[in-house]
């Protein structure tokens, strides 16, 4: 069951999603031994599988470092529900097909270590833990194509070879 | 409609007549810029794909900076692996060994930023070329791997906001500190998306290297792009920086363009600015944190590591001693050789400094000058996030050359002007 891991801070930003120390390599598995180092020391201990990062206004502001987003993807994480996103880290993440969810609602209302069950599609977070449904605007179609090809990448390479 | 610099450069580039805000494009590119960090992943994303092109190797600017020279084995396989696809590649501006720099100040100084082109480096602050009246934005490995590939890029074209800046700055008070205030006014994310167009009599008396230093931070309010319209300032710039393509398009923002905000900044009430940790947007005058003692001072990086920094830096130190830990780090090698050739290295040396070869090493915590649990850094760099340059407990003070150097010979914050 996924659980959520809020942070109810503004503006988390790329060097404490993923420091500067770490960034000698691109290796995502290894990136993500240190997700979220900087912010929360025990974040990797708790993370499993599937788990939601719920944060404030402004995530992932800073460097353009898309480590940052594979430290998130390589610890498993699903999404992150932010009540906004730093624009690169929104881009770098659409780009490898990483879906991300803008709602203030959920900010509000989804506490730590809530269960939570995402109907990506219909646009509905379900707490399970307190019973809310909360809807959120799925992303644009143009971010939906690249996420549904499994990337920019993938269907660049795909439109090269046709 | 009129449109702003900015959506006319887009539409240029995405050969439409017009283009608004919101609006889904395809741009040509004209330049793309890769360093040591971000560009690694990206060959590694395009060979795994069997991708194996790029879209015109005389359009794409190498220069290894992060960690350059390689600080660790792992440092020294990206820049193994940079430098070997550079090569099979036929790359042909490809800055390596003692020709590398911090790349936003290497790029406008070798010649390869024309004004009405659209320029995408993978790193943020990429942003800085806007000074010369480009569209730049720093982009992630994907993108630029896309960039490198096809020479295309999707991009929402950005609602411009303006900022007009007025008065004099005064004695001891740089363009430094009017972008932080800029930033402590609207915060890390209030031109988050857009575009920040800077203008008004205090931005037209400012030098190139000064403009430089306001669009470098333009990303630290979240903006996707700083620009600066062209100018005499500009031209007199590229005619001494263009080398081979010396040809350019100027666009000018129109009268009746459309602008989401306009802010007036009076820059004649400024002070010297400190931003105080862990945000960009914490700016203060230095009479509200001065006294602080610092650990370190740091005085380069691609924010204000050019050579009137450096000139501004050594005029406060000449015949004085540092009382904690400064580096100097020049941001290009042709920076180097001019402060050497001028003599600040003589005054660096005899106040004390490290002074060292061009990396931006420090800035992000890489190495040469990394700060340990509870250590304070005044720096001119861009960034004071938590760990930024080292320790997770270490702080970052963010100001201009100016107050950097005179808070270097005190080893605490100090305000410049009673050293000028």
């Amino acid at each position: 069951m996924a659980k959520a891991h809020v942070y109810k801070r503004d503006h988390i930003n790329t060097d404490e999603i993923i420091p500067a120390r770490y960034l000698n390599t691109d290796d995502e598995a290894e990136l993500a031994k240190f997700c979220l180092e900087d912010l929360d020391t025990n974040f990797v201990n708790k993370v499993a599988a599937d788990d939601v990062i719920v944060a404030g206004d402004d995530f992932g502001c800073g460097s353009s470092r898309e480590h940052a987003v594979w430290a998130i993807r390589g610890a498993k994480v699903q999404t992150v529900i932010a009540r906004s996103f730093a624009r690169i880290f929104y881009r770098n993440a659409i780009d490898c097909g990483f879906y991300l969810i803008e709602s203030a609602d959920a900010v509000e209302r989804i506490g730590d270590g809530d269960e939570i069950e995402i109907d990506y599609e219909a646009g509905v977070i379900k707490d399970k833990t307190n019973g809310e449904e909360i809807r959120f605007q799925p992303l644009p179609d143009f971010a939906l194509e690249i996420i549904k090809a499994g990337g920019l990448l993938d269907k660049i390479a795909a439109e090269l070879k046709s | 409609m009129g449109m702003t610099i900015t959506e006319k450069i887009l539409a240029r580039a995405s050969g439409h007549e017009q283009v608004e805000p919101g609006q889904l494009v395809d741009a040509n590119i004209d330049v793309v810029m890769c360093h040591d960090v971000t560009t690694p992943p990206a060959i590694s994303m395009l060979a795994k794909r069997g991708i194996d092109r790029v879209f015109d190797p005389n359009k794409i600017v190498v220069t290894p900076d992060h960690f350059q020279p390689p600080k660790d084995v792992k440092s020294a396989e990206l820049h193994k692996r940079l430098d070997e696809w550079a090569k099979r590649h036929k790359i042909k501006y490809y800055y390596k060994l003692g020709r590398a720099g911090v790349c936003h100040a290497l790029l406008p100084e070798q010649g390869h930023i024309r004004p009405g082109e659209v320029i995408v480096g993978g790193d943020s602050h990429s942003c800085t070329y806007g000074a010369l009246a480009a569209f730049s934005t720093g982009i992630g490995s994907t993108d630029l791997a896309a960039s490198i590939a096809t020479g295309k890029l999707w991009f929402r074209v950005p609602a411009s906001m303006k900022f007009i800046l007025e008065g004099t700055l005064g004695e001891g008070v740089y363009s430094k500190d009017a972008i932080l205030a800029v930033i402590a006014r609207i915060a890390t994310d209030g031109a988050l998306y857009r575009a920040m167009e800077f203008t008004g009599p205090t931005v037209e008396a400012m030098s190139m290297e000064s403009r430089m230093t306001i669009t470098n931070m333009a990303i630290e309010a979240g903006a996707k792009n700083g620009i600066i319209g062209f100018d005499e300032v500009t031209k007199a710039y590229l005619d001494e920086h263009l080398t081979d393509v010396k040809d350019y398009t100027v666009l000018a923002s129109d009268d009746d363009a459309e602008y989401v905000a306009t802010e007036k900044i009076d820059c004649s009430a400024l002070e010297p600015m400190v931003a105080l940790p862990h945000l960009p947007s914490g700016g203060v005058a230095i009479g509200d944190c001065a006294g602080s003692a610092m650990d370190q001072a740091y005085i380069g990086s691609c924010t204000n590591g050019r050579i009137e920094d450096l000139r501004v830096a050594a005029d406060i130190m000449r015949g004085k001693q540092v009382a904690i830990r400064t580096l100097v780090v020049p941001a290009t090698p042709a920076i180097w050789k001019q402060a050497k050739d001028e003599g600040l290295f003589d005054v660096f040396y005899e106040a004390g400094c490290v002074i060292s070869a061009p990396t931006c090493g420090a800035c992000l915590g890489g190495f040469m000058g990394v700060l340990a649990e509870g250590e304070k850094c005044v720096s001119t760099t861009n960034r004071n996030f938590v760990g930024r340059m080292g320790h997770p407990k270490s702080e970052v003070y963010l100001a201009s050359p100016a107050t950097t150097a005179a808070s270097a010979v005190e080893g605490k914050l100090t305000d410049p002007r009673k050293y000028l």
